[in-house]
């Protein structure tokens, strides 16, 4: 516990780590408290008020039927914070465990997982995510298993490379030779030292999959509407780019400045637990 | 060198057919009977039989793959739905768009990213290598549609100096192959700063120091030379990574495309098409990756060697 509160101080109280993260908690609050601190509902239409300019009334203007921005993105973020944690920890679980058997267990295991990691890994997220999206069609769901599914090689992939380079140790060898049972040197040993690069790497991922929840919902194919997300705003928001570009504008600024805050916080957190080089390997 | 592109391209036929099986099984895999996903639902049974034997669904999966494959490799892709016109040719036509967008994006990734990367390296914690760093995070944060769409509102709305969509001329090019050229434009900087800080600490730069290089002369000499190798390996490994974002952007610019064309058919259910594209997109990324890694083995011997 001493050692978590020192890497979090270590993380806040750089300038970039503590920015990011307060940014970051701002975010999540607003998600939270969606209700209570947005100033409309997200969902009430008055065409009368259809896509006016950012006023005192509406501090992000309003969109074409009349719905406030501003609350659409504080709602928004509750979607799109949802999508993404979601499936990167259920893919970073997943991913961990076929990454801790194959490289625990090697043999053939191991050879079909890395054929199968190595055969994703040089495709882009958005192929295998519109792959997955057109078998299970367009909706939140199929977001979040295309971006579970998209991720998967990659902690697979780190988690693998952890454990093989961890199973060489001394102290491994020696708890086995001790007669220790393999779940014991796996669950008590192996993972728990290779846990932070593969979770660092997956508060990393959560900023692209918010990228990719957004890609998929300006392409009218992740949440369906009236449901706020920051994507799915911006795809109704193309039609009145010339009109009223505050709609496109403000949610892709937010994807934007949160990606950013992600991407900044996962640094300071890398350097404060000095892990760059093992978060790098793969 | 030629034994090694051939090695390579038996290597990638069992990741065709993976590849392959997985985009014939979407049609089975979606929820529903494919003859309604194939054809509009509400047929008559009559009409849903003739259908089942035309298209051979009343055969064994495995029986119906390989009929899908043979077909494939002759070219023919089976017909669109709703366009109702043969899928190989809506891809043929819409081909080239993409390629050009994706070629020219990554020949500006490449090109940029290592120019400011090594200004970046050169001109180390300066005001420069800062700026550099910004534009590295901008460039792998910001999600490409959007930036896409800003460069419309900036570019073509305010200033009126390119088209806002289509693909006509040469012009309509340039905002496109900017937004997706920014994202490879980071990852490529990035690469090359990391390489040629790392190469500027060896012994032989300090030897080259020593002996009185000026040292402008040895970092583009010597140090770009060597930093080169990473650059050229992320290259190969996210050709594909590249090219894809060409098919989030053509939609932004309404540029035709294979990127528009499968967004436009999986928005439609037009399966067929959905299959076709995301098989070329497939075959684009596994040819890039392909020649990525040839040009990888071109310039480091120990490539060559390696493959098992």
């Amino acid at each position: 516990m001493v050692a978590q509160a020192g890497t979090f101080g270590r993380v806040v109280l750089t300038p970039r780590g503590g920015i990011s993260a307060l940014f970051l908690a701002i975010v999540v609050l607003c998600a939270i408290f969606a209700p209570w601190i947005a100033p409309y509902p997200y969902d009430v239409q008055d065409l009368s008020i259809s896509s006016q300019a950012p006023s005192m009334a509406h501090w992000l203007g309003t969109d074409e039927f009349g719905r406030d921005v501003l609350s659409r993105i504080i709602f928004g973020a509750r979607t799109s914070l949802t999508v993404s944690v979601v499936s990167i920890c259920v893919s970073v679980f997943v991913g961990m465990s076929l990454g801790a058997a194959a490289g625990y267990f090697g043999g053939a295991f191991d050879r079909a997982v890395t054929a199968v990691v190595d055969l994703s890994w040089s495709f882009p997220e958005i192929l295998i995510a519109l792959i997955f999206v057109a078998i299970i069609g367009p909706g939140l769901e199929s977001t979040m298993m295309a971006i579970g599914i998209a991720y998967l090689a990659q902690f697979t992939r780190l988690t693998r490379a952890q454990i093989m380079s961890l199973k060489g140790e001394t102290y491994v060898e020696a708890t086995i030779n001790l007669g220790a049972g393999h779940l014991h040197v796996l669950f008590r040993h192996l993972i728990p030292n290779a846990l932070a690069p593969v979770l660092v790497c997956g508060m990393l991922a959560t900023g692209d999959a918010i990228i990719l929840e957004a890609t998929l919902g300006f392409f009218g194919l992740g949440a369906q509407p009236p449901t706020p997300s920051w994507g799915a705003m911006m795809n109704s928001g193309t039609a009145q780019i010339f009109l009223a570009p505050w709609i496109i504008i403000f949610p892709g600024l937010t994807v934007a400045l949160t990606v950013i805050a992600i991407n900044l916080c996962g640094d300071a957190v890398i350097q404060a637990l000095d892990i760059r080089g093992r978060v790098r390997e793969s | 060198m030629l034994s090694f592109a051939v090695r390579r391209l038996v290597m990638l036929v069992p990741v065709f057919l993976a590849v392959s099986m997985i985009i014939f099984l979407i049609i089975h895999l979606i929820p529903g009977d494919p003859i309604d996903n194939l054809i509009r639902t509400g047929s008559t049974p009559e009409q849903k039989a003739i259908l089942t034997a035309k298209y051979g669904l009343d055969r064994s999966l495995v029986e119906q793959y390989v009929i899908w494959l043979k077909k494939l490799l002759n070219g023919d892709l089976g017909e669109a739905i709703i366009l109702r016109r043969p899928v190989s040719s809506l891809i043929t036509q819409n081909l080239p768009y993409s390629l050009a967008l994706g070629g020219l994006a990554l020949l500006f990734s490449t090109v940029v990213g290592i120019v400011t990367g090594s200004l970046a390296a050169i001109y180390k914690d300066s005001a420069l290598d800062r700026g550099v760093m910004a534009l590295i995070l901008l460039g792998s944060t910001v999600p490409s549609f959007w930036l896409g769409l800003l460069m419309i509102l900036v570019f073509s709305v305010q200033l009126g100096w390119f088209p806002v969509s289509g693909a006509r001329n040469w012009h309509s090019l340039v905002l496109p192959v900017l937004t997706v050229g920014l994202g490879g434009t980071a990852l490529v900087a990035r690469v090359t700063r990391v390489a040629m800080v790392d190469v500027a600490q060896k012994d032989f730069v300090t030897l080259l120091h020593a002996k009185g290089l000026a040292p402008l002369r040895i970092q583009l000499r010597h140090v770009l030379r060597h930093a080169l190798l990473p650059v050229i390996t992320i290259l190969g490994l996210r050709i594909g990574w590249i090219l894809g974002g060409a098919v989030t952007v053509e939609i932004v610019f309404a540029r035709p495309g294979l990127g528009t064309l499968l967004i436009k058919s999986l928005n439609q259910r037009d399966y067929p098409v959905v299959q076709g594209c995301l098989l070329m997109l497939a075959i684009a990324v596994m040819l890039g990756t392909f020649l990525g890694d040839l040009i990888q083995a071109a310039v480091d011997p120990r490539v060559r060697g390696n493959l098992k």
